[in-house]
């Protein structure tokens, strides 16, 4: 399914086919509200940017749709993140977030792939979930690395150790781990920070190919990156989401002065 | 004039106080040389008195009231023995203790209670632990002057040191590492144990060989348990020739290990048996060094493939 | 292999993930009562200590233990003054400590201000070694080289003395009081030491008025573990030491200490239960005290040492 580019004279992107939604959803370290009534929309098969200075809780909102936050202790959720067509909310103390985690895959900052061989890598999350048939994991091993556009350079090594990769092989391998599971939403923190220019564009490539299989949520500091990957972006100050809307609106002519501040260059 | 009169004050006041710093460095590389040199000094003498008993017969022979006929089969026999009970005892209590801290504990007032108390255990002289296993193992608990009594006895002072190193070594896992595998869907014991456990081994293995060295030249609890000095007959051997093939009966046997049979013979007043004395310090020496040096190959070997 | 939304099957998993959550509580629990066993390992110390020492205390009263002058615990005439053993434990132990922290602070100021890093590379390792050293190798070399080569130079020294005993228990320690101190030392931030440099300082002035002063908790802490460690050393002093109790604060003497005795009965064969074989608990716990009272001090001082910066 090929989506056409979609201009602001089309649809509004709150009535396009939805696969989440964050519903006033607010976020506590311990007393510190980090995140005020969130309410945003995650649209189905496109990439969503979360952009915004440092510290505006971006990492914060991505980190709560696979519960990251429930590994340490102080944290709260107030509101919902509901993810469709079954409607369950994300945030709710009865689900277990490790359910969770196997409906979302998430990519890293700096690329994390574990001292195992780069087969083990691709192969754990399928393990997690019981799948012990070789014949099972080999191929869904292969499809994912060829999703991560790096089946051909590593697919007469797989045994080889992950780290003699290089840093941009390392995090496509981390994508690649992330799909292997087939996950419904796709999470990337600031996947491309750690990496040099052309891995960069290698990542952001396969990003734009994937987005038909799987919808993509990105948070990057990087506003070239947001407008040249994404669909749909949100601007996130202090917390707060300042405004959300096609990309190319929100970097061409924002609504709101706190937006067009940001995009400018006036601080960053 | 009188600016070179405060020159030449100043410059003297440099030079003395330039001349004790020079004094004092000497004095530090003296008395560094000096301990060393001690420690050298008495190994060799050590390795130079037992040189002569160190032949094979030395290690295939029983203790025996003619000096040169005495050897430590007995005795190393017994020490590996012990040292079997205390690794099956103390490794997994230790590692499983390392663990529940840095994985499960909440915070809570029992956490604390429970990181001071093994902070203490480090600290009780051994013969304590001695006398707990006088009066409870051999005793209360009717467990006899046996191998077992003494490998569980060690396993007590062996504990504190692994669970320590198997802290030390989960910690310094990075949170990436943990954060990845969360992300994939794994829950808290296969995170633990796909992990958290192959990561740390390298640390963890370090500290169970160290804690062993040290629990293999431990003579105080031993004695208080009380293990007979002269033993000239070995435990029955743990294999058998039937079904199952393994029995544990030398666990209640009686035993004696290698620092007991070295204070045994240091203790008699006959030149010939400190001869004997020096060799088995030798033998003993070089299992603790052996071990030692094993402990951290076998760290820089495992971490080799750890990098993150 | 398709990524349709319809590969929900963790809904249908739902007996797995009862299953899987008992089994996790199952673990969870396993690990923590491996984690609580070390407090029995504690209660059964003072449990067994307590236990002996009400027995013998039912027999021996307290003002006489610690008041009497002479222990024969097995004449028929008994006594049971622990000050005699106190006092062979305290003098091998000052003996120790005269050797072991002088030197151990020279050496560990000398390896962290003045000494070249390779240096330090090449002798903090070797002397981990040598504290791994097993007691009674120790004890055979106070014995058998250290007591012959001061009787060259005394000759009325006796055989047993408690000078020989101390003096390698110091040695012996020496190593640990370098570690700890040393950490500390090296602990004091490199600032503090570049504002005493900046005045024209020399190494040893800097090392004396500044370095010193901020790393003394740390520094007192490995001296008091020091002490901890000598009063509770048990086969240096029995080997060479003998284990005669002998009420003497003369260290060129033998003398039995706490843990010398202990090995003594031990080596015997007293029979359970009787009045012998409850001083040994009774003994016991008189140093378990001594040394919690020094752990207690250490663990304080180094608690204060973290809180410096």
């Amino acid at each position: 399914m090929v989506t056409s580019p979609i201009t602001r004279s089309q649809i509004s992107p709150t009535s396009l086919p939805q696969k989440a939604k964050v519903q006033d959803f607010s976020f506590y370290y311990g007393d510190f509200c980090a995140l005020k009534n969130i309410t945003m929309p995650l649209c189905e098969h496109r990439v969503t940017a979360l952009i915004g200075p440092s510290g505006c809780g971006k990492s914060t909102l991505l980190r709560a749709f696979n519960r990251m936050h429930d590994l340490y202790p102080g944290n709260r959720y107030e509101g919902e993140i509901v993810l469709y067509p079954d409607n369950t909310n994300l945030l709710d103390h009865r689900v277990d977030p490790i359910e969770v985690r196997m409906r979302l895959s998430m990519v890293f900052q700096k690329p994390n792939p574990f001292p195992k061989s780069i087969y083990e890598n691709v192969a754990y999350g399928l393990r997690v979930r019981g799948v012990k048939k070789r014949a099972l994991l080999d191929d869904a091993i292969e499809e994912a690395l060829t999703q991560a556009a790096l089946w051909e350079e590593v697919k007469h090594r797989l045994r080889h150790m992950a780290f003699t990769l290089s840093g941009g092989q390392q995090q496509r391998l981390c994508i690649a781990r992330a799909l292997a599971t087939q996950p419904e939403i796709l999470l990337f923190d600031e996947p491309t920070s750690a990496l040099d220019p052309i891995a960069t564009a290698h990542i952001e490539e396969r990003i734009h190919a994937l987005k038909d299989q799987v919808t993509i949520l990105i948070v990057t500091h990087n506003m070239q990156q947001a407008a040249r990957v994404s669909d749909l972006t949100a601007y996130m100050y202090l917390g707060e989401l300042v405004e959300f809307g096609y990309t190319d609106e929100i970097f061409i002519k924002p609504k709101e002065k706190r937006t067009e501040d940001y995009i400018t260059g006036r601080f960053s | 004039m009188s600016l070179q009169k405060i020159d030449t004050k100043i410059r003297a006041d440099i030079t003395r106080r330039k001349r004790l710093d020079q004094w004092f460095s000497l004095l530090g590389l003296f008395a560094l040389i000096i301990c060393v040199l001690t420690i050298v000094i008495l190994l060799v003498d050590m390795c130079y008195d037992g040189w002569e008993r160190l032949r094979p017969e030395f290690f295939s022979n029983f203790p025996s009231r003619h000096a040169s006929r005495a050897g430590i089969l007995s005795a190393w026999v017994g020490s590996a023995l012990v040292m079997l009970v205390t690794f099956f005892v103390s490794a997994p209590l230790g590692v499983a203790t390392g663990v529940w801290f840095e994985e499960y504990a909440p915070r809570h007032w029992i956490r604390h209670l429970l990181e001071i108390n093994i902070n203490n255990l480090a600290g009780i002289p051994s013969i304590v632990y001695g006398l707990l296993a006088l009066g409870l193992f051999v005793h209360t608990f009717g467990l006899g002057q046996s191998i077992f009594t003494a490998g569980l006895t060690l396993s007590l002072l062996v504990l504190p040191v692994v669970i320590v190193a198997t802290r030390e070594a989960i910690r310094s896992i990075p949170t990436a590492m943990r954060e990845g595998a969360y992300a994939l869907g794994a829950s808290h014991w296969q995170v633990v144990w796909d992990h958290v456990l192959p990561y740390s081994m390298p640390g963890i293995l370090t500290g169970i060989i160290l804690g062993m060295s040290r629990a293999i030249g431990e003579t105080a609890p031993i004695i208080t348990i009380g293990a007979l000095t002269f033993i000239a007959f070995l435990p029955p051997a743990p294999w058998t020739d039937t079904w199952p093939y393994m029995h544990f009966e030398w666990l209640n046997a009686p035993f004696t290990v290698m620092p007991i049979q070295i204070f045994n013979w240091t203790s008699r007043p006959e030149a010939a048996f400190q001869k004997n004395a020096a060799a088995a310090s030798v033998v003993l020496v070089t299992m603790t060094l052996l071990m030692n040096g094993f402990s951290i190959w076998l760290r820089n070997r495992l971490r080799k493939n750890l990098k993150w | 292999m398709s990524f349709s939304s319809e590969q929900r099957v963790v809904s249908t998993r739902l007996a797995k993930r009862k299953m899987r959550h008992v089994s996790e509580k199952i673990i969870e629990t396993l690990l923590f009562l491996s984690a609580a066993a070390s407090i029995l390992i504690t209660v059964g110390v003072v449990y067994i200590l307590v236990r002996e020492s009400v027995l013998f205390f039912q027999h021996v009263s307290i003002v006489d233990f610690l008041t009497d002058t002479q222990w024969t615990p097995l004449f028929d005439d008994a006594h049971f003054g622990i000050v005699v053993l106190l006092s062979g434990t305290i003098v091998s132990s000052l003996v120790a400590l005269g050797v072991a922290i002088p030197v151990g602070t020279v050496v560990a100021l000398y390896l962290s201000e003045f000494a070249p890093s390779r240096t330090r590379n090449i002798i903090k390792p070797t002397l981990e070694l040598l504290s791994g050293i097993p007691t009674v190798v120790f004890g055979y070399f106070a014995l058998l080289f250290i007591t012959p080569l001061l009787q060259s130079v005394f000759p009325e020294l006796p055989g047993f003395n408690l000078l020989s005993a101390g003096i390698m228990m110091g040695i012996m320690i020496m190593p640990l009081i370098v570690s700890i101190s040393e950490d500390a030392i090296r602990a004091v931030p490199m600032n503090l030491r570049e504002g005493s440099y900046a005045m024209g300082a020399t190494r040893l002035q800097t090392a004396i008025r500044v370095v010193i002063p901020a790393s003394i908790s740390g520094i007192t802490a490995s001296y008091i573990l020091g002490i901890s460690r000598a009063l509770g050393e048990t086969m240096i002093v029995s080997i060479a030491a003998g284990m005669q109790p002998n009420f003497t604060w003369n260290p060129i003497e033998p003398a039995a200490t706490m843990t010398a005795y202990i090995v003594q009965v031990a080596l015997g064969d007293l029979p359970h239960g009787s009045i012998g074989y409850q001083t040994i608990f009774a003994t016991g716990l008189t140093l378990m005290l001594s040394t919690l009272l020094f752990n207690i001090l250490g663990f304080w001082m180094q608690h204060k040492h973290r809180e410096r910066y």
